[in-house]
Protein backbone atom coordinates (compact mmCIF):
# COMPACT_ATOMS: atom_id res chain seq x y z
CA UNK A 1 0.00 0.00 0.00
CA UNK A 2 3.00 2.53 0.92
CA UNK A 3 4.14 1.66 -2.27
CA UNK A 4 0.86 1.93 -4.23
CA UNK A 5 0.94 6.00 -2.70
CA UNK A 6 5.01 6.69 -2.75
CA UNK A 7 6.11 4.94 -5.44
CA UNK A 8 9.63 4.68 -4.32
CA UNK A 9 12.57 2.73 -5.71
CA UNK A 10 15.09 3.00 -2.89
CA UNK A 11 12.06 2.02 -0.88
CA UNK A 12 11.63 -1.16 -3.56
CA UNK A 13 14.96 -2.38 -3.57
CA UNK A 14 15.20 -2.14 0.18
CA UNK A 15 11.94 -4.05 0.67
CA UNK A 16 14.52 -6.46 -2.19
CA UNK A 17 16.91 -6.70 0.07
CA UNK A 18 15.03 -7.60 3.63
CA UNK A 19 13.12 -10.57 1.39
CA UNK A 20 15.55 -12.65 1.00
CA UNK A 21 17.50 -11.79 4.57
CA UNK A 22 13.84 -13.13 6.23
CA UNK A 23 12.78 -15.96 3.83
CA UNK A 24 13.74 -18.10 6.49
CA UNK A 25 11.89 -16.32 9.31
CA UNK A 26 8.44 -15.77 7.55
CA UNK A 27 5.51 -18.57 8.40
CA UNK A 28 1.97 -18.40 7.23
CA UNK A 29 -0.93 -17.43 8.90
CA UNK A 30 -4.06 -15.75 9.01
CA UNK A 31 -2.58 -12.72 10.57
CA UNK A 32 -0.13 -13.08 7.76
CA UNK A 33 -2.22 -13.02 5.05
CA UNK A 34 -3.97 -10.36 6.16
CA UNK A 35 -0.71 -7.54 6.69
CA UNK A 36 -0.33 -9.34 3.16
CA UNK A 37 -3.44 -8.49 1.51
CA UNK A 38 -2.90 -4.59 3.18
CA UNK A 39 0.16 -4.39 0.86
CA UNK A 40 -1.24 -5.95 -1.93
CA UNK A 41 0.82 -9.05 -1.55
CA UNK A 42 3.58 -7.53 -3.09
CA UNK A 43 5.85 -8.22 -0.18
CA UNK A 44 5.85 -11.59 0.32
CA UNK A 45 9.21 -12.76 1.28
CA UNK A 46 11.25 -15.57 -1.04
CA UNK A 47 10.22 -19.28 0.10
CA UNK A 48 13.76 -20.08 -0.14
CA UNK A 49 17.25 -18.08 -1.33
CA UNK A 50 19.85 -19.05 -4.63
CA UNK A 51 22.72 -19.96 -2.84
CA UNK A 52 25.95 -19.85 -4.24
CA UNK A 53 27.14 -23.86 -3.64
CA UNK A 54 30.14 -23.85 -1.03
CA UNK A 55 32.72 -26.50 -2.38
CA UNK A 56 32.50 -28.76 0.84
CA UNK A 57 29.02 -29.73 2.42
CA UNK A 58 28.21 -33.18 4.68
CA UNK A 59 26.17 -34.55 2.30
CA UNK A 60 25.06 -33.77 -1.26
CA UNK A 61 21.51 -34.65 -2.19
CA UNK A 62 20.62 -35.15 -6.13
CA UNK A 63 17.57 -34.49 -7.24
CA UNK A 64 15.29 -31.40 -5.70
CA UNK A 65 11.87 -33.41 -5.81
CA UNK A 66 10.02 -34.18 -3.39
CA UNK A 67 12.11 -37.05 -1.99
CA UNK A 68 15.41 -35.05 -2.30
CA UNK A 69 13.78 -31.96 -0.12
CA UNK A 70 12.20 -34.05 2.10
CA UNK A 71 15.57 -35.86 2.76
CA UNK A 72 17.52 -32.69 3.40
CA UNK A 73 14.29 -31.37 5.53
CA UNK A 74 14.52 -34.30 8.24
CA UNK A 75 18.56 -34.41 7.84
CA UNK A 76 18.46 -31.18 9.19
CA UNK A 77 15.24 -31.55 11.71
CA UNK A 78 16.02 -35.47 13.08
CA UNK A 79 19.84 -35.22 12.75
CA UNK A 80 20.92 -32.08 12.92
CA UNK A 81 22.81 -32.02 9.77
CA UNK A 82 22.47 -28.49 7.93
CA UNK A 83 25.48 -28.60 6.09
CA UNK A 84 23.49 -29.92 3.03
CA UNK A 85 22.87 -29.20 -0.55
CA UNK A 86 20.25 -30.37 -2.59
CA UNK A 87 21.10 -29.98 -6.08
CA UNK A 88 18.46 -30.21 -8.67
CA UNK A 89 19.11 -29.83 -12.77
CA UNK A 90 15.73 -28.07 -12.92
CA UNK A 91 13.40 -26.25 -10.83
CA UNK A 92 12.42 -27.88 -7.93
CA UNK A 93 9.61 -30.59 -8.04
CA UNK A 94 9.80 -30.30 -12.17
CA UNK A 95 10.08 -33.88 -12.34
CA UNK A 96 7.97 -36.52 -10.77
CA UNK A 97 6.64 -34.81 -8.42
CA UNK A 98 5.20 -32.06 -10.38
CA UNK A 99 3.93 -34.82 -12.81
CA UNK A 100 2.20 -37.43 -10.53
CA UNK A 101 -1.73 -37.64 -9.68
CA UNK A 102 -1.34 -36.34 -5.96
CA UNK A 103 -2.73 -39.58 -4.58
CA UNK A 104 -1.80 -40.62 -1.34
CA UNK A 105 -3.18 -43.62 0.33
CA UNK A 106 -1.07 -46.20 2.24
CA UNK A 107 -3.29 -49.48 1.00
CA UNK A 108 -0.68 -51.59 0.42
CA UNK A 109 -0.54 -55.69 1.10
CA UNK A 110 3.03 -57.02 2.67
CA UNK A 111 3.90 -55.68 6.25
CA UNK A 112 7.10 -54.18 5.42
CA UNK A 113 4.95 -52.12 2.09
CA UNK A 114 2.00 -51.07 4.64
CA UNK A 115 4.17 -49.99 7.96
CA UNK A 116 6.08 -47.84 5.38
CA UNK A 117 3.61 -46.10 3.74
CA UNK A 118 1.28 -46.24 6.19
CA UNK A 119 4.01 -43.98 8.42
CA UNK A 120 4.12 -41.78 5.12
CA UNK A 121 0.63 -40.87 5.25
CA UNK A 122 0.87 -40.64 9.43
CA UNK A 123 3.75 -37.99 8.14
CA UNK A 124 1.53 -36.29 5.64
CA UNK A 125 -0.91 -35.74 8.00
CA UNK A 126 1.12 -33.70 10.24
CA UNK A 127 2.36 -31.96 7.15
CA UNK A 128 1.05 -28.74 7.17
CA UNK A 129 1.39 -28.03 10.81
CA UNK A 130 5.16 -29.50 10.56
CA UNK A 131 6.25 -27.02 7.56
CA UNK A 132 4.11 -24.13 8.36
CA UNK A 133 2.59 -24.62 4.52
CA UNK A 134 -0.58 -25.81 3.39
CA UNK A 135 -0.10 -29.28 1.45
CA UNK A 136 -3.83 -29.24 1.04
CA UNK A 137 -4.24 -32.78 1.90
CA UNK A 138 -7.65 -33.69 1.31
CA UNK A 139 -8.61 -37.16 2.96
CA UNK A 140 -11.95 -38.02 0.92
CA UNK A 141 -11.27 -41.79 0.04
CA UNK A 142 -9.64 -43.96 -1.73
CA UNK A 143 -11.65 -46.43 -3.36
CA UNK A 144 -10.59 -49.55 -5.63
CA UNK A 145 -13.73 -50.96 -7.37
CA UNK A 146 -14.04 -54.65 -7.90
CA UNK A 147 -15.94 -55.70 -11.31
CA UNK A 148 -16.06 -59.74 -10.85
CA UNK A 149 -16.41 -62.35 -8.32
CA UNK A 150 -12.48 -62.91 -8.85
CA UNK A 151 -12.07 -59.34 -7.86
CA UNK A 152 -14.34 -58.95 -4.75
CA UNK A 153 -11.77 -62.25 -3.38
CA UNK A 154 -9.17 -60.20 -4.24
CA UNK A 155 -10.37 -57.40 -2.30
CA UNK A 156 -11.37 -59.20 0.56
CA UNK A 157 -7.92 -60.81 1.32
CA UNK A 158 -6.25 -57.51 0.44
CA UNK A 159 -8.39 -55.84 3.60
CA UNK A 160 -7.75 -58.89 5.51
CA UNK A 161 -3.89 -57.68 5.04
CA UNK A 162 -4.76 -54.31 5.60
CA UNK A 163 -6.89 -54.43 8.78
CA UNK A 164 -3.88 -57.28 10.13
CA UNK A 165 -1.45 -54.46 9.28
CA UNK A 166 -3.35 -52.23 11.27
CA UNK A 167 -4.48 -49.95 8.04
CA UNK A 168 -7.75 -48.51 7.41
CA UNK A 169 -9.76 -50.00 5.00
CA UNK A 170 -13.49 -51.59 4.69
CA UNK A 171 -15.35 -54.00 1.81
CA UNK A 172 -17.88 -52.22 0.74
CA UNK A 173 -20.98 -53.77 -1.39
CA UNK A 174 -22.30 -52.90 -4.85
CA UNK A 175 -25.13 -50.79 -3.59
CA UNK A 176 -22.51 -48.65 -1.19
CA UNK A 177 -20.04 -48.12 -4.01
CA UNK A 178 -23.03 -46.46 -6.14
CA UNK A 179 -23.43 -43.97 -2.89
CA UNK A 180 -20.23 -43.16 -3.68
CA UNK A 181 -19.61 -43.29 -7.55
CA UNK A 182 -23.85 -42.47 -8.86
CA UNK A 183 -22.24 -41.28 -12.39
CA UNK A 184 -20.25 -45.46 -12.30
CA UNK A 185 -21.88 -47.08 -15.72
CA UNK A 186 -24.05 -49.64 -13.84
CA UNK A 187 -26.68 -50.24 -16.61
CA UNK A 188 -26.64 -54.28 -17.39
CA UNK A 189 -24.92 -53.80 -20.13
CA UNK A 190 -21.81 -52.27 -18.45
CA UNK A 191 -18.71 -54.10 -19.71
CA UNK A 192 -17.33 -53.94 -16.16
CA UNK A 193 -20.10 -54.21 -13.89
CA UNK A 194 -19.58 -52.88 -10.76
CA UNK A 195 -20.12 -55.75 -7.65
CA UNK A 196 -18.43 -53.93 -4.83
CA UNK A 197 -14.82 -52.18 -3.84
CA UNK A 198 -12.88 -51.43 -0.83
CA UNK A 199 -12.09 -48.38 0.81
CA UNK A 200 -9.59 -46.62 2.36
CA UNK A 201 -11.44 -43.42 3.92
CA UNK A 202 -7.76 -41.75 5.04
CA UNK A 203 -6.46 -42.16 1.14
CA UNK A 204 -7.27 -38.93 -0.68
CA UNK A 205 -4.92 -36.35 -2.68
CA UNK A 206 -2.61 -33.29 -2.31
CA UNK A 207 -0.97 -30.01 -3.64
CA UNK A 208 2.22 -31.64 -5.27
CA UNK A 209 3.65 -28.35 -5.95
CA UNK A 210 3.08 -27.51 -2.21
CA UNK A 211 4.58 -30.33 -0.61
CA UNK A 212 8.04 -29.85 -3.07
CA UNK A 213 8.04 -26.05 -1.97
CA UNK A 214 7.06 -26.88 1.78
CA UNK A 215 9.60 -29.07 2.38
CA UNK A 216 12.49 -26.57 0.29
CA UNK A 217 10.97 -23.94 2.69
CA UNK A 218 11.54 -25.69 5.88
CA UNK A 219 14.65 -27.37 4.80
CA UNK A 220 15.96 -23.79 3.59
CA UNK A 221 15.07 -22.05 7.15
CA UNK A 222 17.13 -25.05 8.16
CA UNK A 223 20.21 -24.05 6.51
CA UNK A 224 20.14 -26.46 4.03
CA UNK A 225 21.49 -25.05 0.37
CA UNK A 226 18.59 -25.39 -2.06
CA UNK A 227 20.37 -25.20 -5.30
CA UNK A 228 18.39 -25.02 -8.98
CA UNK A 229 19.79 -25.53 -12.22
CA UNK A 230 22.87 -27.28 -11.29
CA UNK A 231 23.14 -30.49 -13.49
CA UNK A 232 25.48 -33.55 -12.03
CA UNK A 233 27.60 -34.10 -15.10
CA UNK A 234 30.05 -36.93 -13.74
CA UNK A 235 31.15 -38.13 -9.93
CA UNK A 236 34.47 -37.02 -8.55
CA UNK A 237 36.76 -40.41 -7.28
CA UNK A 238 39.43 -40.84 -4.72
CA UNK A 239 40.51 -44.13 -5.13
CA UNK A 240 37.30 -46.27 -5.27
CA UNK A 241 35.52 -43.67 -3.00
CA UNK A 242 33.12 -41.30 -4.63
CA UNK A 243 33.75 -37.68 -2.60
CA UNK A 244 32.07 -35.44 -4.33
CA UNK A 245 30.25 -34.29 -8.25
CA UNK A 246 30.96 -32.40 -10.80
CA UNK A 247 28.43 -30.01 -11.86
CA UNK A 248 27.09 -26.90 -14.13
CA UNK A 249 28.27 -25.00 -11.30
CA UNK A 250 31.55 -26.41 -10.20
CA UNK A 251 32.83 -29.17 -8.24
CA UNK A 252 30.91 -29.89 -4.62
CA UNK A 253 32.63 -32.23 -2.21
CA UNK A 254 30.82 -34.20 0.12
CA UNK A 255 31.64 -37.72 2.11
CA UNK A 256 28.02 -38.37 1.27
CA UNK A 257 25.86 -38.11 -2.18
CA UNK A 258 22.55 -39.21 -1.52
CA UNK A 259 20.81 -40.14 -5.68
CA UNK A 260 16.90 -39.24 -5.04
CA UNK A 261 16.44 -39.15 -9.22
CA UNK A 262 14.02 -41.55 -9.77
CA UNK A 263 13.95 -42.42 -13.31
CA UNK A 264 17.17 -41.07 -14.23
CA UNK A 265 18.52 -43.65 -11.90
CA UNK A 266 20.44 -45.77 -13.81
CA UNK A 267 21.53 -42.87 -15.44
CA UNK A 268 24.16 -41.74 -12.70
CA UNK A 269 24.54 -44.64 -11.74
CA UNK A 270 26.21 -45.62 -15.00
CA UNK A 271 28.37 -42.22 -14.05
CA UNK A 272 29.59 -43.93 -10.72
CA UNK A 273 30.19 -47.19 -12.56
CA UNK A 274 27.44 -49.23 -11.47
CA UNK A 275 23.91 -50.46 -12.66
CA UNK A 276 20.90 -50.87 -11.27
CA UNK A 277 17.36 -53.52 -10.98
CA UNK A 278 15.92 -49.80 -12.98
CA UNK A 279 13.54 -49.67 -15.82
CA UNK A 280 12.59 -46.25 -17.01
CA UNK A 281 9.35 -45.99 -17.57
CA UNK A 282 7.00 -42.82 -19.16
CA UNK A 283 3.88 -42.66 -16.95
CA UNK A 284 1.55 -40.62 -18.30
CA UNK A 285 -1.40 -38.60 -16.94
CA UNK A 286 -3.91 -36.04 -17.98
CA UNK A 287 -7.01 -33.52 -16.55
CA UNK A 288 -9.92 -32.73 -18.07
CA UNK A 289 -11.83 -29.23 -18.53
CA UNK A 290 -13.35 -28.26 -15.21
CA UNK A 291 -16.53 -28.86 -14.04
CA UNK A 292 -18.85 -28.76 -11.23
CA UNK A 293 -18.11 -31.37 -7.96
CA UNK A 294 -19.65 -34.90 -9.74
CA UNK A 295 -16.44 -36.97 -7.96
CA UNK A 296 -15.94 -37.05 -4.46
CA UNK A 297 -13.25 -39.78 -4.09
CA UNK A 298 -10.41 -41.05 -5.83
CA UNK A 299 -11.72 -43.64 -7.59
CA UNK A 300 -9.66 -46.99 -8.96
CA UNK A 301 -11.33 -49.96 -11.32
CA UNK A 302 -9.44 -52.90 -11.15
CA UNK A 303 -10.24 -53.93 -14.41
CA UNK A 304 -8.68 -51.06 -16.51
CA UNK A 305 -6.29 -49.81 -13.95
CA UNK A 306 -7.60 -46.68 -14.72
CA UNK A 307 -8.19 -43.70 -11.67
CA UNK A 308 -9.36 -40.31 -11.28
CA UNK A 309 -9.90 -37.78 -8.54
CA UNK A 310 -10.92 -34.10 -9.04
CA UNK A 311 -9.00 -31.30 -8.48
CA UNK A 312 -9.92 -28.06 -6.24
CA UNK A 313 -10.25 -26.62 -9.50
CA UNK A 314 -13.11 -28.85 -11.14
CA UNK A 315 -10.68 -30.78 -13.26
CA UNK A 316 -10.65 -34.61 -13.83
CA UNK A 317 -7.16 -35.93 -13.05
CA UNK A 318 -6.98 -39.36 -15.05
CA UNK A 319 -4.43 -42.07 -15.09
CA UNK A 320 -3.54 -45.32 -16.11
CA UNK A 321 -0.81 -48.19 -16.85
CA UNK A 322 2.76 -47.44 -18.02
CA UNK A 323 3.98 -46.89 -21.25
CA UNK A 324 4.60 -50.67 -22.58
CA UNK A 325 8.52 -49.76 -23.81
CA UNK A 326 11.15 -48.07 -21.68
CA UNK A 327 11.34 -44.28 -22.05
CA UNK A 328 13.09 -41.14 -20.94
CA UNK A 329 10.98 -39.05 -23.41
CA UNK A 330 8.37 -37.23 -20.87
CA UNK A 331 6.08 -36.90 -22.75
CA UNK A 332 4.18 -40.38 -23.27
CA UNK A 333 2.57 -42.15 -26.33
CA UNK A 334 -0.60 -41.80 -27.55
CA UNK A 335 -1.59 -45.53 -28.23
CA UNK A 336 -1.45 -45.75 -23.73
CA UNK A 337 -3.27 -42.17 -24.15
CA UNK A 338 -5.81 -44.25 -25.76
CA UNK A 339 -6.58 -47.26 -23.71
CA UNK A 340 -6.64 -45.19 -20.89
CA UNK A 341 -9.72 -42.85 -22.33
CA UNK A 342 -11.14 -46.08 -22.86
CA UNK A 343 -11.11 -47.26 -19.87
CA UNK A 344 -12.58 -44.18 -18.13
CA UNK A 345 -15.09 -43.97 -20.77
CA UNK A 346 -17.06 -47.87 -20.25
CA UNK A 347 -16.51 -46.83 -16.33
CA UNK A 348 -17.93 -43.05 -16.59
CA UNK A 349 -20.11 -42.71 -20.11
CA UNK A 350 -21.42 -39.55 -19.22
CA UNK A 351 -17.46 -38.31 -19.14
CA UNK A 352 -17.14 -38.63 -22.99
CA UNK A 353 -18.00 -34.98 -23.71
CA UNK A 354 -15.03 -33.33 -21.58
CA UNK A 355 -11.98 -32.72 -23.15
CA UNK A 356 -8.71 -32.94 -21.99
CA UNK A 357 -6.66 -29.63 -21.24
CA UNK A 358 -3.10 -31.15 -20.55
CA UNK A 359 -1.41 -34.64 -20.87
CA UNK A 360 2.19 -34.89 -19.54
CA UNK A 361 4.10 -38.27 -18.70
CA UNK A 362 7.14 -38.52 -15.82
CA UNK A 363 9.82 -40.93 -15.81
CA UNK A 364 9.31 -43.29 -13.35
CA UNK A 365 12.12 -45.58 -12.18
CA UNK A 366 10.45 -49.20 -11.94
CA UNK A 367 11.77 -52.51 -10.26
CA UNK A 368 10.61 -55.66 -10.51
CA UNK A 369 9.03 -56.06 -6.88
CA UNK A 370 7.39 -52.59 -6.89
CA UNK A 371 9.12 -52.09 -3.99
CA UNK A 372 11.66 -49.21 -3.32
CA UNK A 373 15.39 -49.06 -2.94
CA UNK A 374 16.81 -47.36 0.23
CA UNK A 375 19.81 -48.25 0.18
CA UNK A 376 24.20 -47.39 0.22
CA UNK A 377 25.30 -47.90 -3.01
CA UNK A 378 27.65 -50.70 -4.75
CA UNK A 379 29.62 -48.00 -4.99
CA UNK A 380 31.57 -46.39 -1.88
CA UNK A 381 30.18 -42.91 -0.98
CA UNK A 382 26.88 -43.12 -2.93
CA UNK A 383 23.45 -43.57 -1.33
CA UNK A 384 20.16 -44.42 -3.04
CA UNK A 385 16.53 -43.45 -2.40
CA UNK A 386 14.57 -45.31 -6.06
CA UNK A 387 12.64 -47.86 -7.31
CA UNK A 388 9.36 -45.76 -6.14
CA UNK A 389 8.00 -46.63 -9.66
CA UNK A 390 4.64 -45.41 -10.14
CA UNK A 391 3.85 -44.39 -6.49
CA UNK A 392 6.67 -42.02 -5.41
CA UNK A 393 4.57 -38.75 -4.41
CA UNK A 394 2.93 -40.73 -1.49
CA UNK A 395 5.60 -41.83 -0.32
CA UNK A 396 7.77 -38.71 -0.25
CA UNK A 397 7.65 -37.72 3.94
CA UNK A 398 8.70 -41.39 4.83
CA UNK A 399 10.76 -41.84 1.71
CA UNK A 400 12.57 -38.62 3.11
CA UNK A 401 12.81 -40.02 6.77
CA UNK A 402 13.90 -43.13 6.48
CA UNK A 403 17.01 -41.95 3.93
CA UNK A 404 17.82 -39.18 5.71
CA UNK A 405 18.02 -41.82 8.71
CA UNK A 406 20.35 -43.92 6.76
CA UNK A 407 22.26 -41.47 5.39
CA UNK A 408 23.08 -40.07 8.99
CA UNK A 409 23.42 -43.40 10.91
CA UNK A 410 25.02 -45.55 8.00
CA UNK A 411 22.08 -48.39 9.41
CA UNK A 412 18.67 -48.84 7.57
CA UNK A 413 15.59 -47.32 9.68
CA UNK A 414 13.63 -49.81 11.02
CA UNK A 415 10.58 -49.40 8.40
CA UNK A 416 12.93 -49.64 5.28
CA UNK A 417 15.37 -52.66 6.36
CA UNK A 418 13.81 -54.78 3.56
CA UNK A 419 14.23 -52.27 0.79
CA UNK A 420 17.39 -52.88 0.43
CA UNK A 421 19.57 -53.77 -3.09
CA UNK A 422 21.27 -57.17 -1.74
CA UNK A 423 17.35 -59.10 -1.94
CA UNK A 424 17.53 -58.65 -5.76
CA UNK A 425 20.74 -61.52 -5.38
CA UNK A 426 18.89 -63.13 -2.12
CA UNK A 427 15.71 -63.66 -3.16
CA UNK A 428 13.96 -61.57 -0.48
CA UNK A 429 11.82 -59.66 -2.77
CA UNK A 430 8.87 -57.72 -1.31
CA UNK A 431 6.63 -58.30 -4.39
CA UNK A 432 4.04 -55.63 -3.80
CA UNK A 433 0.86 -56.12 -6.15
CA UNK A 434 -0.49 -53.97 -4.48
CA UNK A 435 1.91 -50.64 -5.42
CA UNK A 436 0.06 -50.20 -8.41
CA UNK A 437 -3.24 -50.12 -6.96
CA UNK A 438 -4.49 -52.55 -9.42
CA UNK A 439 -4.02 -56.64 -9.84
CA UNK A 440 -0.91 -57.00 -12.31
CA UNK B 1 3.00 -43.66 -31.79
CA UNK B 2 6.46 -45.53 -32.54
CA UNK B 3 6.19 -46.76 -36.21
CA UNK B 4 8.77 -49.43 -36.02
CA UNK B 5 9.84 -51.16 -39.59
CA UNK B 6 9.64 -54.83 -39.27
CA UNK B 7 12.51 -56.77 -41.42
CA UNK B 8 9.80 -59.10 -42.53
CA UNK B 9 6.75 -57.04 -42.45
CA UNK B 10 7.65 -53.29 -43.26
CA UNK B 11 6.84 -50.16 -41.52
CA UNK B 12 3.79 -50.88 -39.05
CA UNK B 13 2.68 -49.45 -35.85
CA UNK B 14 3.56 -49.46 -32.39
CA UNK B 15 0.48 -51.18 -31.28
CA UNK B 16 1.43 -54.34 -33.37
CA UNK B 17 4.27 -54.77 -31.17
CA UNK B 18 5.61 -56.24 -27.42
CA UNK B 19 8.89 -54.72 -26.06
CA UNK B 20 10.96 -57.82 -24.99
CA UNK B 21 14.32 -56.34 -23.23
CA UNK B 22 17.75 -55.17 -24.00
CA UNK B 23 20.17 -57.30 -25.78
CA UNK B 24 22.73 -58.78 -25.27
CA UNK B 25 21.71 -60.57 -22.35
CA UNK B 26 23.29 -63.72 -21.94
CA UNK B 27 21.83 -66.67 -19.63
CA UNK B 28 24.94 -67.61 -16.97
CA UNK B 29 25.37 -71.25 -16.87
CA UNK B 30 26.20 -73.93 -15.63
CA UNK B 31 23.53 -73.27 -13.44
CA UNK B 32 25.69 -75.49 -10.81
CA UNK B 33 28.11 -73.00 -10.95
CA UNK B 34 26.16 -69.37 -10.74
CA UNK B 35 26.64 -67.05 -8.04
CA UNK B 36 23.49 -65.76 -6.59
CA UNK B 37 25.02 -62.05 -7.80
CA UNK B 38 25.52 -63.32 -11.31
CA UNK B 39 22.24 -64.50 -11.38
CA UNK B 40 20.41 -60.95 -9.90
CA UNK B 41 22.57 -59.06 -12.71
CA UNK B 42 21.08 -61.70 -15.37
CA UNK B 43 17.45 -61.77 -14.03
CA UNK B 44 17.32 -57.77 -12.77
CA UNK B 45 20.41 -55.17 -13.08
CA UNK B 46 20.17 -53.65 -16.79
CA UNK B 47 21.77 -50.84 -18.45
CA UNK B 48 18.43 -48.78 -19.02
CA UNK B 49 20.36 -46.35 -20.84
CA UNK B 50 18.60 -42.77 -21.52
CA UNK B 51 19.75 -42.68 -25.42
CA UNK B 52 20.40 -45.78 -27.78
CA UNK B 53 20.04 -48.94 -27.18
CA UNK B 54 19.32 -52.29 -28.64
CA UNK B 55 16.56 -54.35 -27.65
CA UNK B 56 14.63 -57.19 -28.60
CA UNK B 57 10.75 -56.84 -30.00
CA UNK B 58 8.15 -59.22 -30.74
CA UNK B 59 5.37 -58.90 -33.91
CA UNK B 60 2.58 -60.12 -32.36
CA UNK B 61 0.22 -58.77 -34.37
CA UNK B 62 1.74 -59.51 -37.30
CA UNK B 63 4.58 -62.27 -38.35
CA UNK B 64 4.84 -63.16 -34.62
CA UNK B 65 8.86 -63.16 -34.85
CA UNK B 66 11.43 -61.49 -32.52
CA UNK B 67 13.86 -58.86 -33.79
CA UNK B 68 16.47 -56.70 -33.09
CA UNK B 69 15.63 -52.74 -32.60
CA UNK B 70 18.38 -49.69 -32.43
CA UNK B 71 16.30 -47.07 -30.07
CA UNK B 72 16.74 -43.99 -28.72
CA UNK B 73 15.06 -43.52 -25.29
CA UNK B 74 15.11 -40.08 -24.97
CA UNK B 75 13.64 -39.52 -28.57
CA UNK B 76 11.98 -42.29 -29.67
CA UNK B 77 14.09 -42.37 -32.39
CA UNK B 78 14.29 -45.89 -34.63
CA UNK B 79 18.14 -46.43 -35.87
CA UNK B 80 18.18 -49.31 -38.02
CA UNK B 81 16.11 -52.85 -37.33
CA UNK B 82 17.60 -56.31 -37.91
CA UNK B 83 16.89 -59.76 -38.32
CA UNK B 84 17.60 -62.05 -35.24
CA UNK B 85 20.08 -64.35 -36.67
CA UNK B 86 21.65 -61.32 -38.20
CA UNK B 87 24.92 -60.23 -36.41
CA UNK B 88 23.75 -57.27 -33.73
CA UNK B 89 23.61 -53.83 -35.46
CA UNK B 90 26.14 -51.08 -34.61
CA UNK B 91 24.85 -48.14 -32.64
CA UNK B 92 26.13 -45.12 -34.24
CA UNK B 93 26.71 -42.17 -32.08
Amino acid sequence: MRRLWLPNYTYVYTMTHIRTEQSAAMRFSALALARNAASFHENWPQLWRSPTPQSRYDVIIVGGGGHGLATAYYLAKEHGISKVAVIERGWLGGGNTGRNTTVVRSNYFYPESAHFYDFALRLYEGLSRELGFNVMLSQRGMLTIGHSAHHLELLARWVNALQLNGVDGELLNADQVREWLPLLNNSAAARYPLRGGLLQRRGGIARHDAVAWGYARAADALGVDVIQNCEVLGFIRDGERIVGVETTQGQLRAPKIALAVAGHSSVLAAKAGFRLPVTSYALQAFVTEPVKPVLSCVALSMATGVYLSQSDKGELVVGGGLDLYPSYAQRGNLPTLQGVVAGLLELFPCFSRLRLLRQWAGIVDVVHDSTPIIDKAPVSGIYLNCGWGTGGFKAIPGGGFVFAHLLATDRPHKLAEGFTLKRFASGALIDEAAAAGISH
Amino acid sequence: MLRIPCPWCGPRDEPEFRWGGEVPLVRPGPPQAVTESAWAEYLFMRDNPKGLVRERWLHTLGCRQWFIVVRNTATHEIQATSALGDPLPEIRP
